[in-house]
Order: C-alpha cells, then structure tokens, then sequence
C-alpha cells in the first residue's frame, strides 16, 4: 500500500468512528463542547502516533502470546504520560475531562491500530496510519462537538454566535448536552458519511 | 441501607454507565446483534465488575495513595510515598489479571457456566465499562461498601442495556431502513431514544 493511501483512507472513506466502529466511547462523551473535543483529539493523536511507532520497533520481539499485555502496558504507560502532562499545564480542562483522558486506554481505536496496523507494518507506515486514523477520529469529534454546542448553548469554542433574544425566547437545547442528543448527533453523521461514500452494512 | 439502595438504582437507571457515560460502546455495539450472546456478556460484565471494583479499591487503598503504604507496614522509607501516577497502570492490569484467573478458575471448577461465558472473558479486558468503572469509584472516593455497590450497580446497568438493545435489533432484522443508516446508524439513534427514556428516571430519589 502506497505511503499516500495509509494516510489518506482513515480520514473519510475508511473512517475509524463511522466505518470501522472503533473509539465511540469518547466520540460521544467528550463532545460537549469544541474545547474539550480539540484537547482529546490532541492527547488521542499523541498516543495513537507513538503506541502506533513503539509496537511496530517491537514487533519482531514481541511473542505473540503476550502480545495484548505488551500493548496494553504501551499504551497504559503513554496515557499515563498524558494524564501528567495536562494535570500539568492545562488543569482545568484535565477536571472537565475526568476519567476520560484514563479511558484512551481502552479505546479500541488505539488497541485496534496496534494490532491491526503496527504489528505487521514498518515503523513509518504505522506512524503515518496512526496520524491518518487520529485525524479522521478527530475530525469527527469536531463535527459532532460543533452541532452539540452551537445548538446545545449557542456558542463556538466558548464565543456566543447566536443573538441573547433567541436565547430569551428559549433557543437553548439542552437535550444536545445531555447524553441522548450525542447518541443521535452522532447516528446522523454516521447516516450522512455512509451515504456519501456508498457503504451499506450487511 | 436506603443510601445503598439510593446507589445501587443510580448506577443502574439514572447514571447508566452505557447510556449516561458512553462506557462500553464498542462491544456493545458489536455484540447486541444476538441476543444469547447478549445476556452472556452481560452476567459475564456484572461479575467481573462487582470483582474488580472493590479489588481496585483495596490496591489504591493499601498501595497507591500517599502514605498509604507507610500506614499499613510502618515502614519509614515508604513515608509520603505517592503511587497515585501508576493508576492506570495498575488498574488495566489488576483487570486483565483477573480477567485470567476468573477464566482460569471457571474452567476447573465449572465447565457448564465456562462454556456459556468463556468465549465473551477476554473481550471484557477491552471494555470500557470495567476500567471506567473503577476510575469512576476513585474519581468519587467511595469507601469498600459503596464500591460493591456500585460496581454491581453499573455492571446491572450495562447488561440491561445490552439486552434491550438485543430485543430492539431483532426485530428490525425486518425493517426497512434506508441504506446508509443500516447497522450502525439506526443503533445510535436508537440507542438515543433508549437514553432519553432513561433520563425519564433522573428525578426519582429513594
């Protein structure tokens, strides 16, 4: 597969939220708002970009057997990292996101890549699909964190755009902030991306 | 007692952990294709979390808290120790370790319940639900009782939800739905609605 390909797929046809199903978890819950989405998008490119380069140098060492701990202890340790460098620097956001930065762990997004990709690939392919994938899993978040914020409190990155008489006359949307205007923002992209790239499911 | 039952009906209806907290997606999304296999996973995520939650709980307690190794072996060089950095760590194995054993201890003892829950163990490591579960109990500093609780609580929860979701997507094997929201599509928005009649339960207090 060419350098280009590995790069391009996972940002629109081969999507890793809406065409492999893999990172819904924190698509879903750190989508209140366009800040948070921008930080864990940033930590979740961090982590998938190095597990992604440090499972592949290993891969001729690692006994397949134990792979799943090696990974995990990988990825743990990265995650660990960034839990650290935002308590850190960026705190308040590391408080608004709270177990979340945690669960990157689990993500399957990381797990499925390191197995998937990095296992059988050379160490710049698998650098190049971990920021192929991360970019495609953020650009959803973006999308998904836009819609629930502009309509849920009528603000952009935290910056009123819509007038205070629509918001007197009752233009906030609360449902798009709680849990259920997630699930469904989220299927109606699913819905649009699939119909744009021809993809039908069973 | 009733601020147990209080705990208990929160985590399993009003902060479920699949339909408030986003926990357990992935093999949610995967598995509630079948309904057997539904009820499977879910018994198999409601032991494994009421285990790992309080053993969770005890190793941050007597290990990674400052000074909580100094207070249990009075031992001087473990003054003002903080493991609190190795949390991650620790928990995701503490999880897959007894993710083994239970599969290990089931398969010796009881073969019957092994072969209906043994295939679903080691996609229980991977789900979201256990490790959040257990940062959810540190991140609200619950004591050992809470943290049975709650552990069974949240893991009720997710099966519940499975389940429902199971029944739901059999009968829309027979549905007509439009291309692209066939499969995935139609579970999020489905599993919206499920969450908004959730969110019905938000106001009832014990």
């Amino acid at each position: 597969m060419s350098s280009r390909k590995i790069f391009q797929d996972p940002l629109i046809s081969d999507n890793p939220i809406t065409r492999q199903v893999l990172g819904i978890c924190s698509a879903l819950a750190v989508t209140v708002n366009l800040e948070q989405a921008t930080v864990m998008s940033i930590a979740v490119t961090f982590v998938l970009c190095s597990s992604n380069v440090i499972v592949s140098m290993l891969r001729r060492f690692i006994p397949s057997n134990i792979r799943i701990i090696i990974q995990m202890t990988v990825i743990a340790s990265l995650v660990a990292l960034v839990d650290l460098l935002l308590k850190a620097y960026a705190y308040d956001i590391s408080k608004d996101l709270t177990v979340f930065i945690g669960l990157i762990i689990t993500n399957c997004i990381v797990m499925g890549r390191a197995e998937a990709f990095a296992m059988k690939n050379n160490v710049f392919s698998s650098f190049l699909d971990g920021l192929g994938n991360s970019l495609g899993y953020g650009g959803i978040l973006l999308i998904v964190a836009f819609f629930r914020e502009l309509f849920g409190s009528g603000t952009i990155f935290g910056t009123q755009v819509v007038s205070d008489s629509f918001i007197a006359s009752g233009y906030n949307n609360g449902l798009m902030l709680l849990a259920p205007g997630a699930f469904i923002v989220l299927g109606i992209i699913i819905w649009i991306q699939r119909s744009l790239t021809n993809y039908v499911e069973e | 007692m009733e601020y147990y039952l209080s705990l208990l009906t929160t985590s399993i209806f009003i902060e479920n952990i699949l339909l408030a907290y986003f926990l357990g997606m992935c093999s949610f999304l995967a598995i509630s294709k079948n309904i057997d296999t539904s009820i499977g996973l879910g018994q198999a995520v409601i032991f494994v979390n009421t285990l790992t939650v309080p053993l969770n709980w005890f190793i941050l307690k007597y290990l990674l808290e400052e000074n909580a190794l100094y207070n249990w072996t009075k031992i001087e060089a473990f003054q003002g120790v903080d493991l609190t950095f190795l949390v991650f760590l620790t928990f995701i194995a503490t999880i897959a370790a007894s993710v083994q054993l239970v599969e290990m201890i089931m398969d010796r003892y009881s073969p019957g319940l092994y072969n209906s829950l043994g295939i679903f163990l080691p996609l229980i490591t991977v789900n979201c639900a256990i490790l959040g579960s257990s940062l959810f109990m540190r991140e609200r500093q619950m004591n050992l009782i809470d943290s049975i609780v709650f552990g069974f609580g949240s893991g009720v929860g997710w099966a519940l939800a499975i389940v429902t979701m199971a029944a739901i997507r059999y009968k829309l094997r027979y549905s007509n739905i439009p291309n692209g929201l066939r499969g995935l599509g139609i579970t999020m928005i489905l599993t919206g609605l499920i969450a908004l009649a959730y969110l019905l339960f938000s106001g009832v207090k014990l």
